[in-house]
């Protein structure tokens, strides 16, 4: 046990508890596909932080962002390709994917992503469902994804870990895994968790239920942070006066359930919640208060647009489809508006999101719709703001801000070549580098497929 | 005074003619009209209206006296875009049961009657469902009622129905039956092979004059599906390469005009399906093998069959996002299919297939006046319907959506 705590010491770094239940035992093996230094010449750079660089030049080497501006020399020993006329983008990041875990075919067999025998189960870890074969993965790198958060289902009130991955492919999901992100949890508000459990006489039936079961998940994991600090304390104290005859303190029995709530009050487990409408986003900010945790993000809240100035207050992202609604009671409200108006306050974090191994493809025009609904109303939003909900905004939600979702130097080396204006129904991605590699290249040889298309009747990525 | 506005007050001043002295000429003046047929798009050409139809198309028509004028200023101008095959005006949410009247099940067991193609959906259809307005000033202006039936692959009868709010809206000629071969090996005793056993055994009951003892149909169901072996418009839904092509086979020896919905593998039988004169409505959008019926599916699909001569149309199977079509088509052209087919497979191609090529989809003389005036390129996802008009009559560019937006928007951050 000892040895497994000071692991998970120095794992967490400066964590509060050194405990630190939310390190790792499934690291991340990620390694950067070999890459030569790349300059990209004449492009429309969108920089992610809300600017724009006609003609000008982005310089990736040794996998990372080394300049952006105009007329950058040329390292000797550099790519240089003529990005006149094309557009210039960091990597896509999805916050809301389920591709591995819900894998296309989406047969039975390859349906993990809802562990529905319990509406409480921060236990399960979607990179345990996560099928790296999955040729999702590959369609959603045609479109420019470089970076995404697999989630569980929202079958259950808190649905289990996310994951955060590179989009490369890889035989094990570890090799995928983002260095060093922080884990995330799903919860889920609304329809679907009452309708599942509520249908079978079990609680939640009904939305005080789930709230009821919220609660009381937190309390537990409460409790269960109280009893490891205690038991800290008493090991320090142990340690500083062990006499021969003293015994140990012994630690409290570990529970996986408790261990992921313990990592959201200690902060180190980012909150992502399922959940529609305004109202009950509201309630659940509350119940954050209550026990003392941040929601990273909203996702879906097609009502978000009703609160856009508390989420923007209180430092919470909005994950958001384009336009779509009415599917459920719950979704009735939705506009096009909506990620648009969730965008207008200060300090506001309006991020597209997918959900759908069909929308992962295209993030870059649902952005598109979004944005040109936002200046039809009267908002002022050029594609240098509006490719933030994919990037930068993204990469917030995600903790990730410091490496990712924008160009600058020292950034990780994810950018997207566009082969013209990526908010538009036209646009394709001709480059995607990941890490300053080539991950994708729609007029070459670099199309990673799955294992699971070869000898299928069409096993292209891109036509 | 803005664009906008000059429309709205046009839109004012229409309603209140029609309402007063019925409907007075419209002249759409110099518009660049994509009109969907073969002379393709015509730059800066005017539209002329006359009661409900299209009754010129060219340039410099001199309107009568009284003639409503709307400048085009060389915006697109298109047909009005149909919806695909959906469930609009027969669900409301998805999510509560009581709204959702797309189709039947009766739990009937496979033995006992359960296919009903006299089943009729357009029954259900409520022109005045919420998601008729959100759907038709994003420019679209008919649908496709497609009906469902969770007991059996015959899901029954559906039409084409204008959405301009009127009850009686059922187009006419466009009535077609539905069959929903996909994924139904459940329905058939386990094997697809079953489906063909059980629709040949459809078939004799249909032609039997004195049928008895067990039947798959209904005395009603048996005239009902006779009429489609007489030369009827049949809708197979329908992915995998094999199942098409033998589905065609089987439909025309029986007497039926196939037309193909899905077919994510359609691309490798373009030319048979050329041949067979069999048109395709598919998702330009399905690219991913989502079943072992779709390993075959690729983006350029739509390409592939339009390169072939094979008829194809787009269809999303979405209700709220109906307007998602445009989307569709526009990923079409990025993926090699020319725009005015593109075009086409969301106005007239539609029409065509469904019976109607005489009267819509497409701006010619003789025409319904389904028409959208456009602020860009109408398949771009950026651009939005300034103005929609259905038979002539300006559509009020409201729904529940823009009430909603109108009262956010105002609400200061």
């Amino acid at each position: 046990m000892k040895w497994m705590l000071c692991l998970a010491a120095a794992v967490a770094g400066q964590a509060a508890l050194s405990v630190g239940f939310a390190a790792d035992p499934y690291p991340s093996t990620y390694q950067a596909m070999p890459s030569s230094p790349v300059l990209i010449r004449g492009a429309t750079v969108l920089t992610g932080f809300g600017t724009r660089i006609d003609n000008g030049d982005v310089l990736i080497a040794q996998g990372r962002i080394e300049a952006v501006g105009r007329d950058l020399p040329a390292p000797a020993n550099a790519r240089v390709i003529d990005a006149r006329g094309r557009w210039v983008t960091p990597g896509i990041i999805d916050v809301h994917s389920h591709l591995g875990v819900a894998a296309s075919p989406s047969v039975k067999a390859n349906n993990d992503s809802n562990e529905i025998t319990n509406p409480s189960t921060p236990d399960v870890w979607a990179e345990h469902s996560i099928w790296p074969q999955d040729p999702g993965f590959q369609s959603a790198l045609a479109g420019g994804v470089t970076t995404l958060q697999i989630l569980p289902g929202s079958t259950n009130l808190i649905g289990g870990r996310s994951v955060v991955l590179k989009n490369v492919p890889a035989l094990s999901t570890q090799a995928m895994k983002f260095p060093g992100a922080p884990y995330g949890v799903k919860m889920a508000c609304g329809e679907n968790p009452k309708a599942h459990y509520g249908g079978k006489g079990q609680s939640p039936m009904s939305r005080m239920g789930s709230v009821a079961g919220y609660r009381q998940a937190f309390l537990s994991a409460q409790e269960y942070r109280r009893q490891w600090q205690k038991y800290e304390r008493e090991l320090a104290q142990y340690r500083k006066k062990k006499t021969a005859d003293s015994m140990p303190p012994q630690p409290p029995p570990r529970d996986l359930k408790n261990d992921t709530l313990m990592g959201v009050l200690d902060g180190e487990i980012r909150v992502h919640i399922h959940c529609y409408r305004a109202d009950e986003m509201v309630t659940m900010l509350d119940l954050a208060d209550e026990f003392g945790f941040k929601v990273a993000a909203f996702h879906h809240g097609v009502e978000a647009y009703k609160i856009a100035d508390r989420l923007a207050r209180r430092g919470v992202c909005g994950a958001l489809w384009a336009d779509w609604w009415g599917f459920k009671m719950e979704a009735l409200d939705g506009i096009v508006e909506n990620i648009a108006l969730v965008d207008r306050p200060a300090d506001s974090c309006a991020i597209v999101h997918s959900d759908s191994a069909e929308g992962i493809q295209r993030l870059n025009q649902e952005a598109a719709k979004a944005m040109s609904r936002g200046v039809r109303a009267g908002l002022a939003i050029p594609p240098e703001r509006a490719i933030r909900w994919l990037t930068f905004n993204a990469a917030k939600a995600l903790g990730l801000e410091d490496r990712i979702g924008t160009l600058e130097p020292g950034k990780m080396g994810d950018v997207v070549i566009w082969n013209r204006d990526p908010f538009s129904v036209y646009a394709l991605a001709d480059l995607v580098f990941i890490d300053g590699a080539v991950a994708f290249d729609r007029n070459g040889p670099h199309q990673p497929r799955s294992d699971f298309m070869l000898g299928q009747p069409f096993d292209g990525v891109a036509p | 005074m803005t664009f906008h506005k000059v429309i709205a007050a046009a839109v004012a001043v229409l309603l209140f003619a029609t309402a007063a002295l019925g409907a007075p000429d419209m002249l759409i003046r110099g518009a660049k009209v994509h009109t969907a047929a073969t002379p393709g798009t015509l730059e800066n050409t005017d539209v002329l209206v006359r009661d409900g139809k299209i009754a010129a198309v060219g340039a410099g028509l001199v309107p009568a006296a009284g003639t409503i004028i709307v400048e085009g200023r060389n915006r697109p101008l298109t047909p009005g875009f149909y919806t695909g095959l959906a469930n609009l005006g027969a669900i409301e949410i998805w999510g509560v049961e009581d709204t959702v009247q797309a189709g039947i099940g009766f739990g009937a067991p496979a033995w006992d009657q359960q296919w009903r193609p006299e089943f009729d959906v357009t029954r259900a259809f409520n022109p005045r469902s919420l998601l008729i307005p959100v759907t038709r000033i994003e420019g679209l202006t008919w649908t496709v009622l497609a009906p469902e039936s969770s007991d059996s692959i015959m899901s029954g009868q559906g039409a084409a129905l204008t959405l301009d709010g009127r009850f009686d809206a059922t187009l006419a000629d466009s009535r077609t039956l539905f069959v929903n071969w996909n994924g139904a090996s459940a329905q058939s005793g386990g094997s697809g092979a079953g489906l063909y056993m059980l629709f040949e055994q459809a078939i004799r009951e249909a032609r039997s004059k004195n049928a008895s003892g067990r039947q798959l149909m209904q005395p009603a169901g048996r005239e009902a599906l006779a009429m489609y072996l007489r030369g009827g418009r049949v809708v197979f839904n329908v992915d995998r390469a094999a199942d098409i092509r033998q589905l065609v086979m089987f439909a025309q020896r029986n007497g039926m005009r196939p037309v193909i919905s899905g077919g994510a593998e359609a691309w490798l039988v373009a030319d048979e399906l050329a041949r067979a004169r069999v048109p395709v409505i598919l998702n330009p959008l399905t690219n991913l093998p989502e079943g072992f019926n779709q390993l075959g599916a690729r983006f350029d699909n739509a390409t592939l069959l339009h390169r072939a001569g094979v008829r194809i149309a787009f269809s999303s199977g979405e209700v709220h996002n109906a307007r998602k079509i445009r989307q569709l088509a526009g990923n079409a052209v990025a993926h090699g299919l020319p725009w005015e087919a593109a075009l086409q497979a969301v106005t007239s191609s539609p029409a065509e297939i469904f019976g109607m090529g005489a009267t819509r989809g497409s701006i010619s003389v003789g025409q319904a006046a389904d028409l959208v005036l456009w602020n860009a390129d109408p398949l771009e996802v950026t651009s939005v319907a300034e103005q929609v008009w259905i038979e002539g009559r300006a559509i009020e560019m409201r729904s529940r959506q823009s009430e909603l937006l109108d009262r956010y928007l105002k609400r200061s951050p």
